[in-house]
């Protein structure tokens, strides 16, 4: 098998890997710093209180996902299994308790603290409370505060749900955070990062909206993830995030302005032969070679949804500085994974019509239900509402042993074909 | 009064009804009677009946219904429950029903009301959020907003609002539901070999689709039944299974175990009809107070329960050496991550209370059985000879 090339990297992502590796090497020396840590879920996250209060988050899905792209993942979950969890279940929960079970060694080759608070934001996934039940028991000392955000049933949010939400922070999470940390619960410290947090809320979502362009400077899923990395995880808040964010907006702007397509590990795609919608988590382990199939067939994602697990904000919403724990509260209530499947359906919709889409395509993962069930009707419906050509493949988030690239190619391929011949056939009627 | 054969069928009868016509009988004479589906595990049936209502458990289509239609809304990676829900809906065996409700115990279940609410079937459709914060001013507060949807949404149909009384009295009927399972679990734990597991699991799934008046009945009239003795006793042991709270195994599972020389004493099969330990408060100016106490301080452990304080790996051996098990199966269906994340902790947990254990997978449709009967007999036969 030939050996990749070295990849081809954009400047924004130069300054978060050291972004990153900063983040790591603090977090390797949390115990000399004095600083606690906090192990917390991506979804819902509440980044700006944990920096409220100068703790370290730990993210167990990023080290999880970290894992698969470091090919350590099949490792992890397979000694996981070892101590009786099955194969049919998440392979992130699998992976991270792999991962504990082998030292704990993050992507730097630190080893991750352990932590001083279990938080446990259950948005959007019912694995989550389990996963969380199963580090209570490998971290007995570490403090555990519960935040349950409500499904958003109706479609909508209520005051009453936002107001359940608010007294679990004041009663149940603050004062847990109060006890770790040391320190007194400031709100003017709070509202400060919430201020910073909005203006990297607004460079994201003028970033984008630049794949509203043809041809689009930005890859909203593959390249997505690296993109939304400091907002949905560890810097939303600071003013890091911020020069990051406006950095990237600036690199993104100038290429729209050149008619510059995005950039890939394997270079700059040549040419934009379609502009697709996904839906779904990419598969982890197996992520340049994934990528790579987009990058031969000249197909653009312009935009994802697994880009909004940690906010909508393109929809709209922003964090709200002078009500700083209702904003919290509707922030985590807003994730992705926590709308009903019609309102995930509207949304796609949306996206196909405003992105000008060609296509949708579901990348359906095996360990993740709240993405997973329900995906095939969401399939049915927005093929009927649109009628572009919809694709479906399965792979997993960190299991190699569900990343088939034969399979996967093949599949994509006849997609694409279908895609091409529906091009051919619109064209022929616009004439 | 009727034999206890012509109770246990019956009972089989009404309990895999797959069009429900008891229920919808029950409906049609009376225009003001609403039926609201549930999917497992646990509502509060009690605000549902105080409103005119009849809740009825939809526990899937086990093997008594071939799934064609329902695999084509599912990846092969998702547990088989959903798919025969979804296979009803669309073979109009849920027609009649004026209402859904789908409590929160994983993201399959989740997601499968907004499916519901995509398909448009029944006149309301909703996903009800048990709180996982027991604080009674903030969690409390929650579960009360929740249970007054659901009387809003009936009322809305039929214009029934349920009212103290009305609720106390549908609380004091469940109580009695509740007493009188616990009663033949009590017997059974001294004289397993008088009602099988099969005839419990008929009797007490039929429950879930019949008024409960007439449950109590049926429950009364088996409790005497087995008051004396009926059936031979056997050299089996003693087990209690988890796991299968959700998709119900297929009967021959159950009975498989059984004539594999393993007593089943206390199970989760019908959990939802067993959720809450003892009685709700009954004579009360406040109805939805006393059942929001009950979820928050009476549940019973559940893999849909947030646990940190109270691990349901020690209440699962204080269950078993409250029922003097010989030991445990861990039993679930496949897929199904709140069973499968649980069990390694509570399998640690038996191991060091020093209770036996095996585990198996299934699905409800599952139609071989050897393996699982080879392998419940070995267990039973090691206990017998070694523990």
């Amino acid at each position: 098998m030939a050996t990749p090339k070295d990849a081809i990297k954009e400047k924004s992502m130069i300054i978060q890997k050291e972004m990153l590796t900063k983040q790591f090497q603090e977090l390797s020396k949390a115990k000399e710093l004095g600083k606690k840590v906090v192990y917390t879920f991506v979804p819902g996250n509440l980044i700006e209180l944990i920096l409220a209060f100068d703790m370290l988050p730990v993210y167990p899905e990023i080290n999880a996902l970290q894992s698969g792209m470091r090919k350590k993942s099949g490792g992890f979950i397979k000694d996981a299994e070892k101590m009786g969890h099955s194969e049919d279940v998440c392979t992130y929960v699998k992976c991270d308790i792999g991962m504990m079970l082998n030292g704990n060694i993050g992507p730097t080759g630190d080893k991750i603290p352990e932590p001083d608070l279990l938080l446990l934001s259950y948005t959007g996934c019912f694995t989550f409370l389990k996963w969380f039940e199963n580090l209570n028991r490998l971290y007995p000392n570490a403090e555990i505060a519960m935040l349950h955000t409500p499904y958003q049933e109706a479609g909508k949010m209520t005051k009453e749900q936002v107001d359940y939400m608010v007294k679990q922070l004041k009663e149940e999470v603050i004062p847990k955070m109060e006890k770790v940390s040391g320190n007194k619960y400031d709100p003017e410290k709070l509202k400060k990062l919430l201020r910073n947090s909005v203006q990297s809320e607004d460079y994201w979502v003028k970033i984008l909206q630049t794949a509203k362009n043809k041809p689009s400077p930005i890859d909203a899923y593959f390249a997505g993830v690296y993109y939304m990395g400091p907002i949905n995880t560890s810097f939303r808040g600071t003013e890091e995030c911020v020069q990051y964010y406006k950095e990237l907006y600036d690199e993104v702007t100038e290429r729209a302005q050149q008619k510059l397509l995005p950039v890939t590990p394997e270079g700059i795609i040549p040419e934009e032969k379609f502009r697709l919608v996904v839906e779904g988590p990419p598969n982890w382990t197996n992520f340049r070679e994934f990528w790579k199939i987009f990058y031969d067939m000249g197909a653009v994602i312009v935009a994802s949804t697994y880009t909004k697990v940690g906010g909508l904000f393109d929809m709209g919403y922003r964090q709200n500085p002078e009500q700083p724990l209702e904003s919290i509260a509707e922030y985590c209530m807003g994730c992705y994974t926590n709308m009903n499947l019609p309102q995930r359906v509207d949304l796609i919709e949306k996206y196909i019509k405003e992105y000008k889409a060609d296509g949708f395509l579901i990348n359906s993962i095996k360990s993740c239900n709240s993405f997973s069930a329900g995906q095939l009707m969401i399939m049915r419906e927005i093929e009927q509402r649109t009628g572009v050509p919809v694709g479906f493949i399965e792979s997993d988030l960190v299991d190699p042993r569900y990343f088939s690239y034969a399979n996967i190619k093949n599949r994509l391929e006849s997609y694409f074909q279908m895609l091409e011949q529906r091009k051919i056939i619109l064209q022929q009627e616009t004439v | 009064m009727q034999s206890i054969d012509e109770l246990l069928t019956y009972c089989e009868k009404v309990a895999f009804d797959l069009n429900f016509a008891h229920a919808k009988n029950w409906k049609s004479q009376n225009e003001k009677r609403v039926i609201v589906g549930y999917l497992p595990i646990y509502v509060p049936r009690e605000v549902i009946h105080a409103s005119s209502g009849l809740p009825v458990g939809i526990m899937g289509v086990g093997d008594r219904k071939q799934i064609i239609k329902g695999d084509a809304y599912y990846q092969s990676y998702i547990c088989h429950l959903p798919r025969g829900v979804i296979e009803m809906a669309l073979d109009k065996n849920l027609d009649g029903f004026d209402g859904f409700l789908f409590p929160a115990i994983c993201d399959c279940i989740r997601n499968l009301s907004g499916m519901y609410k995509l398909a448009h079937k029944g006149k309301f459709q909703r996903y009800f959020d048990y709180p996982q914060n027991f604080d009674p001013k903030i969690g409390g507060v929650f579960y009360i907003q929740e249970m007054e949807k659901v009387m809003d949404d009936i009322f809305n149909i039929n214009g029934v609002r349920a009212d103290v009384n009305s609720l106390n009295n549908s609380i004091r009927l469940y109580n009695i539901n509740r007493r009188l399972i616990e009663a033949i679990y009590d017997i059974r734990q001294e004289f397993p070999w008088r009602l099988s597991a099969v005839e419990t699991y008929h009797i007490l799934r039929a429950g879930i689709a019949m008024p409960v008046e007439e449950h109590n009945e049926i429950l009364k009239q088996v409790l005497d039944y087995i008051q004396t003795d009926r059936g031979e006793p056997m050299d089996n042991i003693r087990v209690v299974v988890s796991g299968s709270f959700c998709e119900q195994p297929p009967i021959g599972l159950i009975k498989s175990i059984e004539m594999a020389g393993c007593y089943i004493v206390d199970d989760d099969f019908m959990l939802g009809s067993r959720w809450i330990l003892g009685d709700v408060e009954e004579n009360t100016d406040d109805p939805l107070q006393a059942l929001t106490n009950a979820y928050l301080y009476q549940s019973q452990f559940s893999s849909a329960y947030y646990d940190v304080g109270n691990p349901k790996g020690k209440r699962l051996v204080a269950q078993a050496n409250k029922r003097g098990a010989d030991g445990i199966i861990f039993s679930a269906a496949s897929f199904c991550d709140p069973a499968l994340l649980d069990r390694p902790e509570m399998q640690k947990e038996c191991d060091e209370a020093g209770i036996p254990h095996i585990n198996f997978q299934y699905h409800e449709n599952t139609g071989q059985f050897k393996v699982i009967k080879e392998q419940a007999g070995t267990f039973s036969d090691s206990i017998k000879l070694w523990a």
